[in-house]
């Protein structure tokens, strides 16, 4: 019942807009050494007609793609039980697998589907998640797989999933010279995109509000740049910032009230913040220099944000009641366009080193930096809600592609699109 | 009048219409692919309409047509500046203007001191390397850096616009010198 009530929840918040486009695919160019064997069971089913998804799949290549599961390939299994009385547990101890989920879809009279699973451990040979289901219609199959990548995830790894969430990221298509830019929301797989806004002018900077329901960007409109805000559901947006010079940035603090921006109203990029129910806006930089990319701290105190004061851009921490600017980032020739963990414990920035820009790790408590990315032109990097990994954008053979790294550095993998250049990346909050 | 005479007034209409057309069309492309029911078309609309006082005349079609019209008859007078250059470049992650831009820039400034009702608009724009918010603040310095040469010559603030585009138009493709010193720029454009 707790698994409905939730489902429902979230396809609520689903948009069903824009046509399906070319999708993203995964490829997993590195990995790390100590996996979890994992058989996921093609998940039986009671009827003849072909389903829309092949659930086991889509679930198998989630847990892949996290980097810390090794699935047991379907041409190995020795059986494909979809019932707990079926499963020979020394078939899959043969396997070498520790765990295997398995599943069956049964069509409803009203023309739904309902989707049980079970996770079961090959060595005590018992349940880890009883029988458990979830009914869906035929277009959401994705969503209760990941449901169940996310459940499977949590289960063994003790910390939350991150499969049921969204990316939003741009693409300019077409003509190089005059392109059409798009803003996109696709599942974090990067399947079944839809486009939320298109525009013959540029569209960059997208981000998400903590609920997951609204969005913001930059756009421009007849030459110049405007801050809007999106109702991922229905559309409906507003206009929030049209100021004289740049408008651009917008990053929402965690309670969801306010908007920090970059507005250059008053002469140079400062940062302000938008009470975005009243209008009121608050400046919270006074500098000459370049202040701009600002970013929430997880718990709303802090904002970091990019500052050429010290003569290179860099990273700087602004406590939002007293104003206070600190220097955050001190290695690499610049650090720009920081993120930080949803436990603040670890500062994403896109550092350059030897004319390389490159995705870097700083470690809050010990100040230890690590590359993430070796890539050419690594920038707009987003961190997944569960802090697991970090999704950016990258160039390869002059086209703009979007790519994934572990928090560790271990993992990695591509989203390679066949239309158009793809950028700015922005992983989605969990759905609530 | 002869017919002829018509006939040519006829063409130079239409085509005056085509300009109007495209031009309308390029601000109106953007659009909510949620916006297809009509309550979210209107909110765009009605956004549109709230738009900054500074920016709001462009959108409607009447006065765009009448824009247009004007920029095209002030272009045929306009010839002093017909050969000058409109675009200027900047090396890597500075925003100084440089000694060779100081000629076309001069004339510029001559030309909007002595009609003080017309307006330019300075686009700023950057290379690929870096992100992509920083590139339009480093695009906007640029942008900045040419206004100030304009009005340190007396050209009156109030004449100047200054915008950037970052890096989102690039006019060179190719990740190489080359490309990016001619993405690293600012163009005139006249209002």
């Amino acid at each position: 019942m707790m698994l409905k009530q939730w489902l429902y929840v979230f396809f609520a918040c689903m948009v069903s807009i824009g046509t399906t486009r070319a999708q993203l695919v995964i490829e997993i160019t590195s990995g790390a050494d100590q996996l979890l064997p994992i058989a996921v069971v093609p998940f039986g089913y009671n009827g003849v007609d072909a389903l829309p998804e092949d659930i086991a799949q889509v679930v198998e290549d989630d847990l892949a793609r996290s980097g810390l599961f090794q699935p047991v390939p379907r041409a190995n299994m020795l059986s494909m039980p979809s019932k707990e009385e079926d499963v020979f547990y020394r078939d899959w101890r043969l396997l070498k697998s520790d765990y295997v989920v398995i599943g069956n879809i049964n069509k409803l009279p009203n023309g739904q589907y309902r989707i049980g699973f079970e996770l079961l451990n090959v060595l005590s040979q018992k349940p880890v998640q009883k029988h458990a289901s979830i009914d869906v219609n035929a277009r959401n199959f994705r969503d209760a797989a990941h449901y169940i990548s996310d459940k499977v995830y949590e289960l063994l790894t003790g910390s939350r999933g991150a499969f049921s969430t969204r990316i939003l990221y741009v693409t300019a298509e077409g003509d190089k010279r005059s392109p059409l830019f798009k803003l996109q929301v696709a599942d974090a797989d990067g399947h079944r995109p839809q486009v939320v806004v298109e525009s013959k002018e540029p569209i960059l900077s997208p981000s998400w509000s903590m609920d997951g329901r609204n969005i913001a960007y930059v756009m421009f409109r007849n030459r110049r740049p405007s801050i809007f805000i999106q109702e991922l559901a229905t559309g409906k947006r507003q206009q929030v910032a049209q100021f004289r010079g740049l408008n651009g940035a917008p990053a929402w603090s965690p309670d969801g009230k306010k908007l920090a921006l970059v507005l250059s109203k008053d002469n140079n990029p400062e940062i302000y913040t938008l009470d975005i129910a009243t209008q009121k806006l608050e400046r919270m930089t006074n500098h000459y220099a370049i202040d701009t990319e600002p970013s929430w701290e997880p718990d709303g105190k802090g904002i970091v944000f990019t500052s050429d004061r010290g003569g290179n851009p860099q990273i700087y921490r602004l406590d939002t009641r007293s104003k206070r600017v600190e220097r955050v980032t001190f290695e690499g020739e610049l650090n720009t366009r920081a993120r930080m963990t949803p436990d603040g414990r670890y500062l994403v920035t896109v550092q350059k080193n030897d004319g390389n820009y490159h995705v870097a790790l700083q470690d809050m408590n010990t100040g230890r930096v690590q590359t993430l990315t070796e890539t050419y032109l690594d920038e707009s990097p987003s961190i997944a809600p569960n802090g697991s990994m970090v999704m950016y954008a990258t160039t390869d053979r002059g086209k703009g592609i979007l790519a994934v790294v572990s928090v560790d550095g271990l993992v990695k993998y591509r989203l390679p699109s066949a239309e158009g250049d793809v950028r700015e990346p922005s992983w989605s909050p969990y759905f609530k | 009048m002869s017919v002829n005479k018509l006939g040519k007034f006829a063409v130079i209409g239409l085509s005056a219409a085509w300009i109007v057309g495209c031009s309308t069309t390029a601000s109106d492309t953007d659009s909510s692919t949620v916006a297809e029911d009509a309550a979210a078309m209107e909110q765009a609309e009605a956004d549109a309409a709230n738009a900054d006082q500074a920016y709001g005349a462009g959108e409607g079609d009447a006065v765009t047509s009448v824009i247009v019209d004007d920029v095209a008859a002030q272009q045929a007078e306009v010839d002093p500046l017909a050969d000058v250059q409109v675009v200027f470049y900047f090396d890597f992650d500075k925003s100084i203007v440089r000694p060779e831009s100081r000629e076309a820039l001069a004339k510029h400034a001559e030309f909007l001191v002595a009609n003080p009702d017309a307006r330019i608009v300075l686009e700023g724009h950057a290379d690929e390397r870096g992100t992509r918010e920083y590139n339009m603040a480093l695009g906007e310095r640029r942008a900045k850096a040419i206004s100030r040469y304009l009005t340190i010559q007396g050209v009156a603030a109030s004449q100047i616009e200054t915008v950037s585009f970052g890096e989102e138009v690039p006019v060179a493709f190719g990740s190489d010198n080359n490309a990016w010193q001619l993405n690293r720029r600012v163009e005139v454009r006249y209002e």
